[in-house]
């Protein structure tokens, strides 16, 4: 391997490197935390080993049109919080309860918004919190097949639709840009609608 | 701070981590009895992404507000924000192999909206528009 040719790979690397910057300072972050102590040593080895990482295994650029609305975001992770509490509480019953298990149900849920990032985000909340457990997914026509486990329990078929269209709003509000929420007819408040889990504490 | 404070604080913190734990330890015993009595493929996954993952999240907090270094928590928070970006994905991947080569019996999901299988995807290349250099 010639003088040039190394050369060549390193400027290279150094370039993706200022591109994705966003990704080198997380996986120094991460590299630091793995440590568990903040010393030059540490910052300089973890980000020379995050250039080596998005030089050797590049990803594709996401293309996005995001922000992030503060507000939004802790009412997502609180709503997740007490979802994701609700879910575990309810499948550890359904698990420990004598008589049957039920054997559940396929649901198409079709999403205000088919974007690569807000589809993962929404699927991968959606598989978290009650009821639901994500098993295809089909980008083109932005639709997630959720697989439920207590159909009669989640407030039966249109509940859970319901359910995951408005956990894909919260994400909406939270991330993505007013364009999108406006191309979309999600409003940027949350409008007066009664909340999903205040009917349902007396049936789970 | 005075030593009462402290005192009193520790013993909060101390009560929280054993209530984390009990909980804690609860979901994951129920979800390992899920796993093992559930039918079928798809209903043994949901125990692994949410009794399983809030159970681990919450010997996690315990083991924080016990221990009460940042560098440990720091650690903790790490291993909390793997599993919850983790377990979704797995349990997604080995739901859609499991369909997708008819190991899940569709016999017993009512309703069922699976339809075909969705093979209506294109690549990425020519969904996602042109990259960047």
């Amino acid at each position: 391997m010639s003088d040039q040719s190394l050369r060549e790979l390193v400027r290279s690397g150094l370039r993706r490197a200022l591109v994705q910057w966003p990704a080198v300072v997380l996986l120094t972050g991460v590299w630091v935390l793995l440590w568990g102590d903040v010393s030059w040593a540490n910052l300089v080895g973890g980000a020379a080993l995050a250039v080596v990482v998005v030089t050797l295994f590049p990803l594709p650029p996401v293309r996005t049109e995001a922000t992030f609305r503060p507000v939004a975001v802790g009412r997502l992770v609180v709503s997740f919080a007490a979802d994701l509490f609700v879910a575990s509480f309810q499948v550890a019953w359904l698990a420990l309860r004598p008589g049957p298990v039920p054997q559940g149900a396929v649901v198409q849920v079709r999403l205000h918004n088919p974007d690569d990032v807000f589809l993962t985000v929404t699927a991968v909340l959606a598989t978290l919190v009650p009821g639901s457990l994500v098993v295809e997914t089909s980008r083109r026509r932005g639709t997630l097949f959720l697989h439920v486990l207590d159909v009669e329990g989640s407030g039966g078929v249109e509940g859970v639709r319901r359910h995951v269209q408005q956990l894909e709003e919260r994400v909406l509000r939270a991330f993505a840009a007013a364009a999108v929420l406006e191309r979309t007819g999600v409003a940027v408040r949350p409008t007066g609608r009664p909340d999903p889990r205040a009917g349902k504490g007396a049936g789970a | 701070m005075t030593e009462v404070d402290a005192g009193l604080w520790t013993t909060v913190a101390d009560v929280a981590a054993a209530l984390c734990l009990l909980a804690g330890a609860f979901l994951t015993f129920a979800a390992g009895v899920g796993v093992v009595r559930f039918p079928s493929l798809l209903a043994r996954m949901h125990v692994v992404t949410k009794p399983q993952v809030l159970g681990l999240v919450l010997l996690l907090l315990a083991l924080g507000l016990r221990v009460r270094s940042w560098s440990a928590v720091a650690l903790l928070l790490l291993v909390v924000v793997f599993q919850l970006a983790t377990a979704p994905v797995a349990a997604h991947l080995v739901s859609r192999a499991g369909f997708r080569t008819g190991k899940v019996d569709e016999t017993g999901l009512h309703p069922n909206e699976m339809g075909e299988v969705p093979d209506d995807d294109p690549p990425a290349s020519a969904t996602s528009g042109p990259r960047a250099p």
